[in-house]
């Protein structure tokens, strides 16, 4: 025996909810065979060649597209980006026939990013090619999570037991949704904080602890990691106005001493500076691994492509 | 077709004269002319051993999309779906292009039913204009048009005055209003129903308050004026606790649940198949624990469909995009008989009464009932039958949350005044259907 | 075994006449052990340490595709920069010669040596590209029916060639 073996049971990555502890470990522990491959003078391997990859986005996205793109092309995978603007989907086409026409030219995979949760099974419910879901709506977005989680793992060596506080727009997150389906799994403490406005109905029954203070949420912590507010939010009865924000919930250096001494902060992007995180947080080499999460991305996303697409199990 | 026929060997299940047990009926030029053991007339004979014999199934909430949206359903399709689940007739809202909100539209739906409708047809009328919630439709006109009742459903009535009005004006004509009870700042968007679900599957949602908060409202307006308020589907626990508390004041209050909301949860969304989406939304446990209570303890008043037909292309969207509502028609005896009665919530007899004798009671309308001299309407059950729910349907939507279930009982044939209008009864060739039978 | 693998240590440095530039690399997972052991040998013979390194070939193999379920992929580690440099592949038999093949596309990707040499433990023919080994330990001549299983104390807790029936 040469190698080790070991699988993914679906051929698609919808979400990080039907993921077993086993696979997500699997794809972390790929993932870190990936990350040397971007360390390399010749950052490519074969392992995709000859394969087609659409990346269908249908909501702005520039991180994670060009993560993915990465990721695709240093697997030696054909890529082919389709946007919603200019495309015919301002025409009026419908997700099925745009996808339908799509599939027509025989990708092997599909990335798809879509505001609307639920758009990628739609896609895996009808089509041959393998889907990953790179993001849609406030449902899931399972790269980000493992790839925070392979970032934590990079600086702690394990997940369970750790402290993992989530502070920001739970509500409107699909990053929280996939991080916390990942983070219980693997036995890790999640504590999520936010103003009431901000957290969704019974969250509590997916295995987390909430608490409306930053404060709470910081002490003890070993991993902090913030999310986006959407300023669009402001002003919509979610919460009075991103200076009450800040003051509230806005991480500052001040604020991070109750975590743990050697605790990480963590952000998925793209940030807005003085509204949920102060610059001096951010840019605390120490402190943020935020630059670490980028290049991890690309890891993770080689490992679940390599993972689906890269060897088809053969009867 | 002949408008008389006799009924022989059923068993006879009619809660409005507490009837059950084995007994003929007559139906002679379209009434009840006698019910009893071992009749002889010269009549076609129908022999209905071993099956159930009922007053006819009434839906108090029927989309037939006809006027405007025939891509969706017609008055003939509907009315071909509506007798296919044993219904013998069926309340049509008002919510369509251009809405019931005058008597030309009113005079159309029943000119048409009555042209190609396989069941008879009560149009509803709009509460406003235009369904625009601004200014009462001309309510008296519409009611002596032949409107039972009056409803914006589709839309919530935002404006407590044209509530409060509505209300004291149908009480001088003698109809209820009926309520379609959210408040739309409270729903933002929402597709589902709020809760752990709707938190997991990151879908904007929409609380039970909101259906709570107008039905608190609607049942004080409904005090105030001493008017008749009907609640359409009526989903959530507060708002059967709302229902029970004005009765008890002497609010003259009725309420109606969908067999969907009996039978599925919000937590089925997962699959985030479009047929999952309506409005109310699937509640969660113990919403729908409330209502089997309501329903055992007779609160609920009437089992309604609100049969809500749409095109598969407006279905086959994402979830967010696709329009609220499920077909219902057909499915309804089975659902209920399986849900309620083979799970011992409730026996036959009140089934029956949810059914057929709440609904003609609620809304003052005939049938509902065999006693002599009554609408000679008909539905025949078969509980050991198996109904298999496929995508095909007599509707011309598909839109429905059972295809793929199987059901214990569905209705084999469907009389409406003494006319066969459906029989699928084992070893009975199809009736074939008549010339005015409008082609799908 | 150990004395195989002692000749074939010899062998390569008496083929370089010295360790100027060398660096031994095995190749994941069984080419790995062994390449170690070589380079330790050289280290006391020569007194100076010789660079080890680790290839990892997965991504490179031309039967990924078809070979189920996936391999994991593990990192390559290699101890300096291979331009100029003399690369020795070690790895535990050499049959078809595809392994060595996708070694080499590997290594390329990392830059360009001034020469590749390859040493393998056992040299059991059926070759399908044109490759040969320069240090071989054993050569077996077997049947295509056969395999060739290398049991290695690091990995399987004890030194053992097998010729086991398929």
């Amino acid at each position: 025996m040469r190698t080790q073996t070991s699988a993914l049971r679906s051929r698609h990555l919808l979400g990080i909810e039907p993921l077993s502890p086993e696979e997500i470990t699997l794809i972390l522990d790929t993932a870190e065979g990936f990350k040397e491959v971007s360390e390399r003078p010749v950052k490519k391997v074969p392992a995709l060649r000859g394969q087609l990859v659409i990346n269908l986005f249908m909501e702005a996205s520039t991180r994670t597209r060009v993560s993915f793109e990465i990721a695709e092309k240093r697997l030696s995978a054909d890529t082919l980006n389709f946007a919603a603007s200019g495309s015919s989907v301002e025409k009026g086409e419908t997700l099925i026939d745009t996808a339908e026409n799509l599939m027509a030219m025989h990708p092997d995979m599909i990335v798809i990013r879509h505001k609307h949760p639920g758009a990628p099974k739609m896609l895996a419910d009808r089509l041959p090619a393998s889907i990953i879901n790179a993001g849609d709506g406030a449902h899931e977005h399972p790269t980000q999570a493992l790839l925070d989680a392979f970032t934590i793992r990079e600086r702690f060596g394990r997940l369970a037991g750790l402290n993992i506080s989530i502070i920001g727009d739970i509500a409107h997150s699909r990053v929280v949704r996939s991080n916390i389906h990942l983070l219980t799994k693997m036995k890790a403490n999640v504590t999520i904080a936010a103003p009431p406005t901000l957290i969704p109905a019974e969250i509590e029954k997916m295995g987390v602890r909430v608490v409306h203070s930053l404060d709470e949420a910081i002490e003890g912590a070993d991993v902090v990691m913030m999310l986006r507010i959407q300023l669009e939010r402001q002003g919509k009865l979610s919460f009075p106005s991103l200076r009450e924000y800040y003051n509230t919930f806005g991480l500052t250096p001040e604020r991070l001493r109750r975590a743990n001494r050697n605790a990480i902060v963590m952000h998925p992007g793209p940030m807005n500076r003085g509204v949920e995180i102060a610059s001096d947080v951010a840019d605390n080499a120490e402190r943020s691994v935020i630059l670490q999460q980028v290049t991890n991305g690309v890891a993770v996303r080689m490992a679940v492509l390599y993972l689906l697409g890269g060897a088809h199990v053969v009867e | 077709m002949s408008s008389s026929v006799l009924i022989t060997n059923g068993r006879v299940v009619d809660p409005s004269q507490d009837l059950d047990g084995k007994l003929d009926v007559l139906i002679e030029d379209g009434l009840v002319t006698k019910v009893d053991r071992k009749i002889k007339a010269n009549v076609t004979v129908i022999d209905a051993a071993g099956l159930i014999v009922t007053p006819g199934f009434i839906d108090l909430h029927t989309h037939l999309r006809e006027p405007g949206q025939e891509h969706k359903e017609t008055i003939a399709t509907g009315t071909r779906a509506a007798v296919a689940g044993g219904y013998t007739a069926v309340c049509a809202m008002a919510n369509t292009v251009p809405p019931n909100d005058e008597r030309a539209v009113t005079e159309m739906i029943i000119a048409e039913a009555a042209r190609n409708g396989a069941c008879r047809v009560y149009p509803v009328g709009a509460v406003s204009r235009g369904l625009e919630g601004k200014e009462l439709a001309e309510l008296a006109d519409l009611r002596s048009a032949g409107c039972v009742a009056v409803s914006d459903d589709g839309k919530p009535i935002a404006n407590a005055q044209l509530m409060r009005r509505a209300l004291e004006y149908c009480s001088m004509l003698g109809i209820p209003v009926v309520a379609h009870e959210e408040d739309a700042n409270l729903n933002e968007g929402g597709v589902m129903h709020e809760g752990y679900y709707s938190t997991l599957l990151g879908m904007s949602a929409i609380p039970a308050a909101s259906e709570e908060t107008l039905v608190a409202r609607d049942v004080i307006l409904a005090a105030l004026t001493k008017s008749r308020l009907h609640i359409a589907h009526l989903s959530t626990a507060g708002a059967i606790d709302a229902v029970r508390a004005a009765r008890k004041r002497g609010v003259q209050v009725t309420c109606e649940v969908t067999p969907h909301h009996i039978a599925l949860g919000d937590d089925s969304v997962q699959s985030f198949s479009t047929n999952l989406k309506m409005n109310p939304p699937l509640r969660s446990a113990e919403h729908r624990e409330a209502l089997l209570e309501a329903i055992a303890d007779g609160t609920i008043d009437a089992i309604a469909t609100d049969h809500a037909p749409h095109h598969f292309d407006e279905k086959n969207v994402e979830f967010d995009l696709a329009p609220f509502g499920v077909i219902g028609l057909e499915t309804a005896f089975g659902v209920c008989y399986d849900r309620l009665v083979r799970e011992k919530v409730i026996a036959l007899g009140r089934l029956v009464d949810l059914l057929s004798c709440g609904p003609a009671r609620t809304f003052r309308l005939p049938g509902g009932t065999l006693r002599e001299g009554s609408l000679g309407d008909v539905t025949i059950l078969d509980l050991d039958t198996r109904y298999a729910v496929t995508n095909t349907f007599a509707s011309k939507a598909s839109n429905s949350p059972f295809i793929g279930e199987t059901f214990h009982g569905r209705a084999v044939m469907t009389i409406v005044g003494g006319s066969v209008k459906f029989d699928i009864r084992p070893g009975v060739a199809p009736a074939k259907p008549s010339k005015k039978t409008a082609k799908r | 075994m150990n004395r195989a693998i002692r000749r074939m240590a010899i062998e390569v440095v008496e083929k370089n006449r010295g360790l100027d530039d060398l660096i031994i690399v095995g190749i994941r997972s069984r080419g790995v052990p062994i390449g170690e052991r070589m380079a330790k040998e050289i280290t006391e013979m020569e007194g100076t340490p010789v660079p080890f390194g680790i290839l990892d070939i997965t991504l490179y193999r031309d039967d990924l595709t078809t070979i189920a379920p996936n391999p994991v992929v593990k990192p390559t580690k290699l101890p300096e920069p291979i331009d100029d440099k003399v690369v020795v592949l070690v790895d535990d038999v050499l049959y078809t010669g595809r392994t060595v093949r996708a070694a080499l596309d590997a290594l390329i990707d990392f830059g360009r040596p001034r020469k590749v040499m390859l040493a393998v433990l056992v040299d059991r023919g059926h070759r399908e590209l044109p490759i040969h080994a320069d240090v071989i330990g054993k050569t077996v001549p077997t049947d295509a029916h056969e395999v060739i299983k290398v049991k290695l104390t690091e990995t399987d807790d004890e030194d053992e060639v097998l010729i086991m029936e398929k």
